[in-house]
């Protein structure tokens, strides 16, 4: 059984910085790296595997730069990596990312389980699972906390706003999971070592029979919001800090609310 | 005439969006419609201005289901002549988005905050980058499927019906997800968008027991206790709707107190449009120092008491 884990190369969120000129994001020479809880998917099929046998295989879409990030996959315990490599994949939309995956999956072989991450560390927009279980015409499990699998059914707790919701359904399947089902692993350095030597599949989005057409959506401006904060900082002791914090908010009427 | 068409699989947030349905109506010269399906009630709809609401019986809308509900609202938009789906950008939602979209090949925007029509189309503002910067986007062509965030909106007073009601016949594949079991949450009321004062912990915290004295401190302020994810989702010390920042709520109070927070942005985003913001960190190059207004370098848990205190005093 193959599952599958669609992981997303983004930079490290942690070390962007805005550019207090213009308030736009700088991002370059900013690492590259695998989205937080596309690693939590990955751990989660990694479990999975080892319990119910198979392989794992990353799947991401992006720029030439992926090698990288497959490469932390397949440290982390995926034993071989699809690639979709075009320029124009890098940042694209949803329905694009969508196609190119659900093509290479298919194209792979036998689907049992599709693992992604609730959102993408950049995107957050939760669009590319769903989109993937609808071209597919697969049943998906949004949003997972717990995950178990037995002989071809999965069960799995989600997590929604107003309660915990234990379901069924029968592979193949596409699953979602949130931060907290697992605590991802760090690699251990035989793993990484190992990695370079595990199988990778490089396709072209035309070789999928992918079109990527002029982008949907438009973004119009991206920028940091305007903040403009006193940075006061209190350094002569607690004692005295804490007389000073109140003074000021005082002083705004923050107080006696 | 072309319409929006609103749903939500949770009437209190489907009305909430009529607020921005109506707003948008009134630009673009459409008509607002409503699907009220299942067991949602197509009163409340018209009563609340919305000119024709749809309906439909079908067994298999008993439960929602994104797959089904999918199927459901490409239905209805048809009938409905849609140019504008606006959903609720719950976690539902936001998987009923995705695949409503994909069925009918068009672009789709989720978590959307505020809603400005340029040009004839809805241009969104969204978080990116986990909230470190604010995106306008647009979806260039096609019907625009579009989930709103929520805290968004405010829903329109009921007043006088004059609206009709729709029954539409729909033809759906049943779902594939068997559900097993629900376990409600308890349900926290505390308000935290609407809180004026919000004292914000996070992992700065060392145990559960401490929480009493975070308590006493939002007391004495007349403020709210929130947190950050991990003290919910991982600790589980508080409930996740105290969580603040891009998964949880945003909040605009007009005093929020971080304590024990480091800063990053996937929280900031839920507190940077509070009047202003107090940080308690060990770390004075903490991140959060940069976005504070006042700082003290120092332990929480001597801060802390001491603030009570001195509040009391
Ligand atoms: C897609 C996505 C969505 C997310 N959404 C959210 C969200 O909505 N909300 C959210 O909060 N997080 C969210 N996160 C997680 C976020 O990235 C951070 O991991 C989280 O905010 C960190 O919480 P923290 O500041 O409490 O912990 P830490 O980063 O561990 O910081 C703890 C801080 O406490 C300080 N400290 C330690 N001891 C003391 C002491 N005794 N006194 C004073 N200070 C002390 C430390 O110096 C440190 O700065 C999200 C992440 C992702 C990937
Ligand atoms: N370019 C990509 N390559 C591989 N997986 C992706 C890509 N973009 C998104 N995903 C997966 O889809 C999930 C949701 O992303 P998003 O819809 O952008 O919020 C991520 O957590 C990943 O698991």
């Amino acid at each position: 059984m193959n599952i599958y884990v669609c992981v997303k190369q983004t930079v490290d969120l942690q070390q962007v910085r805005i550019r207090k000129e213009t308030r736009e994001p700088v991002l370059d020479g900013v690492p590259l790296t695998i989205g937080n809880i596309d690693k939590n998917a990955l751990e989660e099929g990694v479990r999975l595997r080892d319990k119910l046998g198979g392989k794992v295989i990353g799947v991401s879409a992006g720029s030439e730069e992926l090698n990288d990030t497959i490469k932390e996959a397949l440290a982390m315990g995926a034993d071989e990596a699809i690639m979709i490599i075009a320029p124009e994949l890098e940042g694209a939309e949803s329905s694009t990312v969508a196609m190119a995956l659900a093509k290479a999956i298919e194209k792979t072989g036998e689907i049992g389980i599709i693992l992604l991450g609730e959102g993408s560390s950049d995107n957050y927009s939760g669009q590319v699972g769903p989109r993937i279980a609808e071209i597919l015409d697969l049943p998906q499990i949004t949003y997972v906390s717990s995950l178990e699998a037995e002989g071809n059914t999965v069960k799995a707790v989600r997590n929604l706003e107003d309660c915990f919701e234990t379901v069924e359904a029968e592979m193949p399947v596409v699953v979602s999971v949130v931060s907290e089902i697992n605590e991802p692993r760090i690699p251990a350095v035989t793993q990484i070592l190992k990695a370079g030597r595990k199988p990778k599949q490089i396709y072209s989005p035309a070789e999928l029979g992918v079109e990527i057409a002029g982008s949907q959506i438009k973004t119009i401006s991206n920028l940091a919001p305007e903040q403009d904060r006193k940075r006061l900082l209190f350094q002569e002791g607690v004692g005295q800090d804490v007389k000073s914090l109140v003074a000021a908010l005082e002083s705004e009427g923050l107080l006696g609310r | 005439m072309a319409a929006i068409l609103v749903f939500s699989e949770r009437d209190e947030v489907a009305f909430q969006l009529l607020g921005e349905a109506n707003k948008l109506g009134e630009q673009l010269g459409m008509e607002v419609a409503a699907a009220a399906l299942g067991l949602s009630d197509a009163d409340g709809f018209l009563s609340r201005g919305v000119s024709t609401v749809y309906t439909a019986k079908n067994e298999e809308l008993k439960d929602f289901e994104a797959s089904v509900y999918a199927q459901a609202l490409e239905q209805v938009a048809k009938q409905a002549d849609a140019a504008i789906i606006l959903l609720g950008s719950t976690r539902r939602g936001k998987e009923l988005a995705g695949r409503l979209a994909q069925k009918m090949k068009v672009g789709s925007l989720t978590d959307a905050g505020r809603l400005e029509v340029i040009d004839g189309r809805v241009v969104c503002s969204r978080n990116a980058f986990g909230g470190a910067t604010v995106a306008a986007q647009t979806i260039l062509e096609g019907i625009q499927v579009i989930a709103v965030s929520p805290s968004a909106g405010e829903a329109p007073a009921a007043a006088e019906p004059s609206g009709s009601v729709a029954e539409v016949a729909l033809v759906l594949e049943p779902a594939r997800i068997k559900k097993v079991a629900t376990a409600p949450k308890s349900q926290d009321s505390a308000n935290i968008e609407g809180a004026e004062v919000l004292v914000c912990v996070g992992k700065g915290l060392a145990g559960e027991a401490e929480l009493k004295m975070v308590d006493e401190l939002a007391q004495a302020l007349g403020g709210l206790v929130a947190c950050t994810k991990p003290l919910a989702t991982d600790e589980k010390w508080l409930p996740e709707e105290r969580i603040v920042g891009l998964s949880g709520k945003i909040g605009k109070p007009a005093l929020a107190i971080c304590l024990g927070i480091s800063g990053q942005v996937q929280f900031t985003v839920g507190i940077r449009d509070a009047g202003t913001i107090v940080a308690v960190n060990t770390d004075q190059n903490a991140f959060i120092f940069q976005m504070a207004d006042y700082g003290i370098v120092g332990d929480l848990h001597q801060v802390v008491p001491e603030l009570t205190a001195a509040l009391k005093g």
